[in-house]
């Protein structure tokens, strides 16, 4: 009988190019996503070397990090320069490119599955941490360095050390009004910042299962925030729906065979995990991070921890700094903190389903007159889907800002940004010091707490609302 | 990427947990277009504090930065390592390194000294009480030392990295000996795998 393997397992092995004692596996990529902040360096590096780029047919760009969500017309000259210079290297190599103004432009983590590039069993890496988003598909996807950017683009191939595997299984489902994005808080609380490095997450069971796509590219979509290279669901018949018929799925005979493929790509019952870790999903409530690191979380109806309460030295002297950081004391309920501004947006939470999560809370309702609120879709194509189901109507009738797409507040290249001492409820992924503006305080929720945080004006989960 | 053999200097001392990429060079610096001068965003959020530990005149001249668990975690912003190269840092010891981060530096030459915590501990307290102290890496024998502290460590480096930053390789070269294999394997990829439009050059 043959090995039994992991879902990572199968994916890896067919990607091996070259396989040799002491040195990395050379894995092949099926698909290289760039954006303009990562990837002006590698195209430098090539022109050096007098190299090109091996596959640009397997290559996409976007722009995403720099553009500004009130217009298009860029501003500042150093993010208009980077934008630039992203379109001059996609003219010099060939590659297509989604640009600002596009009707598929986007945040790169968007707008792959969109296209139905993001397809099971394939390898997908991107110069950005979030790569492990593609991930809900059944693919191997992780971020890169700049310098790997270069060698794929050169090469198609990145050398690799085989990762260790992990399974975070998560038993029974979420209850109503609990959402993707509180589990995945719950799951990096529980394993901690540094719980899934070197590992490849495969993220298992009913509560995983009864999860949409959109869940599941959330859920993935902050492995990184646990350390973990990737994040994986083996892909199901909700997979398949999700992709037939988008712009690169396979077509007629191939999509039969594909889907063939893809059946075969779970992970055997019974192969073994290198470390595994296991989570009740009906147990879980909606979340809030009260630090700044994405492990110091709590449910909504907790407390702001105590220091003391630590065991481990380094997260007490890391809970401290945090909260003369946070502005906050320990003691205080999480319901009785005002927010300054809330962010619906970002690659963890800005696809269709978010925005709509949002809006239900926001329908007949109006944003506290204390707070800012904007609401930035993941891509062209959210929000014009958005547009359609009137949910624009919805969110500025609320009093929300209705912004064009892209990554926006969560790291603040473009203008959008908390200024210092400003407290934030953010449907992003990190809530690290200044990362939406130098002093700026971030709390992360989910988009239907932080829709409900900003009708009442500090934390607050739907059901609080009258 | 210049050959590394044997890192010898001083340290400075950064006492913290979860030192992530956006602290390292905060996302403001991320979008020029060249590999240079990024030093000066070197955590540039906290040197604003004259009492940070990077101010202190005792430790000018550091070649190696002592930190808390999950250094580098976060943003895949190889920048971080140009920045702490740029400043003048050749390598960065911590109890765990961000995987992302910790691959960038292999790649431009930067040493990632993964110790066990206590020995974390060890060399946190040693040059926070003499600034002085000098501690030399080597990366043939993959050791750490501090002779007057009495601390000598090992770490973890695998022999393809290793031979890599002994010789100052470049990666692509390396893989491009292999393009036959590269071309072997394109020939059997599955006829359904996704290919994009490419615009006319």
């Amino acid at each position: 009988m043959s090995k039994l393997r992991t879902l990572s397992d199968k994916v890896w092995d067919r990607h091996v190019v070259r396989s040799a004692e002491d040195e990395p596996d050379l894995l092949y990529v099926d698909m290289h996503l760039v954006h303009e902040v990562t990837s002006p360096q590698a195209f430098d590096g090539l022109r050096m070397a007098g190299r090109t780029v091996r596959r640009p047919d397997l290559t996409i760009a976007t722009m995403d990090h720099n553009v500004p969500t009130t217009t298009i017309d860029v501003a500042d000259p150093i993010s208009a320069k980077q934008m630039e210079v992203l379109a001059a290297n996609c003219r010099e190599f060939g590659i297509e490119l989604f640009a600002v103004g596009d009707p598929d432009q986007g945040i790169v983590h968007i707008i792959g599955p969109e296209l139905g590039l993001s397809q099971p069993g394939t390898t997908i890496v991107c110069g950005d941490s979030h790569t492990s988003t593609h991930g809900a598909f059944g693919a191997l996807a992780f971020g890169i360095g700049t310098s790997e950017v270069e060698h794929v683009l050169a090469t198609q191939t990145l050398p690799q050390p085989r990762p260790r595997t992990m399974a975070v299984n998560v038993e029974n489902v979420l209850s109503d009004g609990v959402t993707a994005k509180d589990l995945v808080l719950a799951i990096i609380g529980l394993i901690g910042t540094g719980g899934g490095m070197g590992h490849v997450i495969e993220y298992r069971g009913e509560g995983i299962r009864a999860l949409s796509m959109e869940g599941r590219m959330t859920v993935c979509n902050m492995s990184i925030e646990a350390g973990a290279k990737a994040g994986m669901v083996a892909p199901d018949d909700a997979t398949f729906a999700y992709l037939e018929g988008r712009r690169y799925a396979p077509k007629g005979p191939r999509w039969a065979a594909a889907v063939e493929e893809w059946k075969s790509l779970a992970t055997d019952p019974g192969a073994a995990f290198d470390k595994e870790v296991s989570l009740d999903a009906s147990a879980v409530t909606p979340y809030v991070s009260w630090g700044t690191n994405p492990a110091q979380v709590v449910p909504i109806g907790d407390v702001v921890p105590d220091p003391e309460s630590f065991d481990q030295p380094s997260a007490r002297e890391a809970a401290e700094r945090a909260l003369a950081y946070m502005g906050l004391t320990a003691g205080t309920p999480l319901r009785e903190v005002g927010v300054d501004t809330v962010f619906i947006g970002s690659c963890t939470n800005a696809r269709i389903e978010d925005l709509r999560a949002a809006a239900a809370v926001l329908e007949g309702r109006r944003v506290d007159p204390s707070v800012r609120a904007l609401v930035v879709p993941g891509s062209g194509r959210v929000k014009a889907q958005a547009e359609k189901e009137g949910l624009d109507q919805v969110f500025s009738a609320a009093g929300f800002e209705w912004r064009n797409p892209g990554c926006s507040m969560c790291l603040a290249m473009n203008p959008d940004k908390l200024a210092p001492g400003e407290r934030a409820a953010s449907t992003s992924n990190r809530n690290f010091e200044g990362r939406q503006g130098r002093g700026g305080r971030t709390h992360l929720v989910s988009p239907a707490v932080a829709a409900a945080t900003a009708v009442a004006g500090h934390f607050a989960a739907p059901g609080d609302l009258s | 990427m210049e050959a590394v053999r044997i890192v010898t200097g001083t340290a400075v001392p950064l006492d913290r947990s979860d030192v992530d990429t956006d602290q390292i060079i905060p996302s403001d610096w991320l979008k020029q277009v060249e590999r240079t001068g990024f030093g000066k965003g070197l955590f540039s959020e906290w040197r604003d504090d004259r009492d940070f530990v990077m101010n202190q005149p005792e430790h000018a001249g550091a070649t190696i930065l002592i930190a808390g668990p999950n250094f580098g975690t976060g943003s895949s912003r190889e920048h971080a390592v140009w920045a702490l190269m740029d400043y003048g840092f050749r390598a960065v010891v911590s109890p765990r390194f961000g995987d992302i981060f910790r691959n960038n530096c292999t790649k431009t030459g930067l040493l990632p000294v993964q110790v066990d915590e206590r020995t974390g501990r060890a060399l946190l307290d040693a040059v926070a009480a003499d600034p002085g102290l000098e501690i030399t890496i080597d990366v043939e024998r993959r050791t750490l030392s501090a002779p007057a502290a009495g601390i000598e460590a090992v770490f973890p480096l695998d022999p393809f990295t290793q031979h890599r930053l002994l010789e100052g390789l470049d990666d692509i070269g390396l893989t491009m000996q292999h393009s036959d294999a590269i071309e072997v394997h394109e020939k059997e990829r599955a006829a359904w795998l996704p290919k994009v439009e490419t615009p006319a050059r």
